[in-house]
């Protein structure tokens, strides 16, 4: 490790130096991640995990268990409705807020302020967001009321607890809370836009929507992009804002993979079962993060 | 431009206000209400008409929390379990973005490639296989297994948020402490760490605040009131037969004040934790 003496001495301490400093990381990624990845791929295949275990080899039954059932594939769909609705609107929410932040039309001190403001959702965790929604969304709450009086419904909706709405309800939560991320990173990113571009397109007399569509938003694809599939990634591993509005329910109306194995796991005892599961995802994932990484490097 | 005082331009003025004031509504109702709802007493909170402020003004709920030693506990463990992993992670995170950002060697690429991934791993596939060694190891229901567990889902973000910022400082001070014949270990805490603070401020705060909202882990590696977090607080809270929503408002206002008060004091480091993962 010393630099003291000779210049070969020197050049040894640079080459073995960075692997003494990564050294504590790479433990904890091959102790706490890559072997724990190791075993919840050996559990999937075992005939019983952790409690009373049975470590015979059980072959693809527990994957055969889930891909056979209803209430897996009915995980998938919500949990795909859920990201791709949330991303979606997340997206839009963020970049109309972005957009609307950076207008010269308003004066610096009220764009200061709602910045702040517009930022609160994100601040709050899945818990506390999912507390506030069971608040506002109760059958006697706040929302009903003020829909009921603007006569947009007739009578009390159970928002969390009634099939038709459930789903709708929890994704709403999910895109109040995770908008401004979107928001942040669109208005720097709108913030490096060289002016130029926008003068240029004056000069040709180009109109405000078609400075959006054919400026602002090219500009802004790499962000857009790149928020989006980390946002994905990430919407789809949700658990405690569903666990704790619905807990999957009305009977599985709101169930996602990650509620499903969490059942599987905690409320059946069934780890194995619930391994093949946890795979399952993890799979999905990665083929999620090659992507992102792919289009990490491209940029 | 010469348009800016026609009717037209005074009209786009005000729809985007109007615009601005609907999306302030959407962002921050929810958020005044559960302020305003921890204020009420447990009757008002569902009167029709809903009351904007309080009718009574009470500190009750605050009252009833502050004084119930179970709940000043999960305080306790919250703030104690994300001080250590706060400290763990920005410390092995430091290191190891030394390594990535003044050294090259073999397998640099697919190291940071690899770190760069595991922020993407889904808690729920490593909870089995850490319930598992929790268990096995003696563990279960300890503060070790909230700490160990932790530092997956923050060394990561550490690790990116600290090399992007030492990557900012010029080589040239390290090279300096190289010529005059110091180690690299000596230019790391004489040179490096003391222009690092800023940087060093950003990944404790955002470190923090994911140890702080973690909820999968606590809530399957703890079983005992004396291990549980603040967010395991809040739903032991909602999983009562009477629901105290006063209450309940009241914690979480309690459980989001840490947030609220680095955010308010330190933002520009908040929005810089926040960007890590994905402007990198």
């Amino acid at each position: 490790m010393t630099a003291r003496g000779p210049k070969a001495n020197y050049k040894l301490g640079r080459k073995v130096a960075p692997y003494f400093y990564l050294s504590p990381s790479l433990l904890v990624v091959g102790l706490l991640m890559l072997l724990p990845m190791g075993m919840v791929i050996t559990y999937s295949f075992q005939e019983s995990a952790v409690l009373r275990p049975d470590t015979s080899f059980a072959g693809f039954k527990h994957y055969r268990a889930i891909f056979g059932d209803e209430v897996f594939w009915a995980s998938l769909w919500h949990t795909l409705y859920f990201t791709i609705a949330s991303v979606v609107a997340h997206m839009t929410i963020g970049l109309a807020f972005a957009l609307m932040l950076n207008s010269d039309r308003i004066s610096p001190m009220l764009r200061s302020v709602l910045r702040v403001l517009y930022i609160l959702p994100w601040l709050f965790t899945q818990v506390i967001i999912a507390v506030i929604w069971r608040l506002l969304l109760d059958p006697n709450g706040v929302v009903n009321s003020i829909l009921i009086d603007l006569g947009i419904i007739g009578s009390k909706v159970e928002w969390f607890s009634s099939v038709e709405t459930a789903l709708h309800a929890v994704t709403f939560a999910n895109i109040w809370a995770g908008y401004p991320l979107f928001m942040v990173s669109l208005l720097a990113g709108l913030q490096g836009i060289p002016k130029d571009l926008y003068e240029a397109a004056d000069i040709d007399g180009a109109t405000g929507p078609q400075k959006l569509f054919f400026i602002t938003i090219p500009q802004l694809m790499p962000i857009i992009v790149s928020i989006s599939l980390l946002d994905f990634i990430w919407t789809m591993q949700v658990f405690p804002l569903i666990w704790l509005t619905t807990g999957g329910g009305p009977i599985y109306a709101t169930e996602v993979l990650s509620t499903y194995t969490y059942k599987l796991a905690f409320s059946q005892y069934n780890l194995a079962q619930a391994a093949a599961s946890a795979v399952t995802i993890l799979l999905i994932s990665i083929g999620l993060t090659l992507f992102y990484i792919r289009h990490q490097k491209a940029r | 431009m010469a348009r800016r005082n026609t009717r037209r331009e005074k009209l786009i003025t005000l729809a985007l206000h109007v615009g601005l004031f609907a999306g302030l509504f959407f962002a921050a109702f929810p958020i005044y209400w559960m302020l305003a709802s921890s204020f009420k007493t447990n009757g008002e909170i569902f009167a029709l008409p809903p009351t904007i402020l309080p009718k009574i003004f009470t500190f009750e709920a605050y009252a009833a929390i502050l004084t119930d030693p179970v709940k000043l506990r999960f305080f306790f463990n919250s703030y104690l379990v994300a001080a250590v992993v706060t400290i763990l992670t920005v410390f092995i995170a430091l290191l190891a973005a030394y390594g990535f950002s003044r050294f090259t060697f073999r397998g640099k690429a697919a190291l940071s490639t690899l770190i760069i991934s595991t922020q993407t791993l889904p808690p729920i596939t490593l909870l089995i296989p850490f319930f598992g060694l929790v268990v096995s190891y003696g563990l279960f229901d300890t503060y070790a297994a909230l700490v160990l567990t932790y530092l997956v889902f923050t060394l990561p973000y550490a690790i990116l948020l600290m090399t992007g910022y030492l990557n900012t400082l010029p080589r040239d001070l390290d090279e300096a402490v190289a010529v005059d014949g110091g180690s690299s270990w000596t230019a790391l805490w004489r040179v490096i760490v003391p222009i690092s603070v800023p940087g060093i401020v950003a990944t404790s705060v955002y470190t923090f605040l994911l140890c702080w909202n973690e909820f999968l882990f606590a809530l399957t590696l703890t079983k005992s009131t004396d291990m549980r977090t603040v967010p395991i607080g809040i739903q032991l809270l909602m999983g009562q037969h009477a629901f105290e929503w006063n209450q309940m408002m009241a914690m979480s206002v309690l459980g989001s004040l840490p947030l609220l008060v680095i955010y308010l004091i330190a933002q520009r480091y908040f929005l810089a934790g926040m960007a890590a993962g994905s402007v990198k």
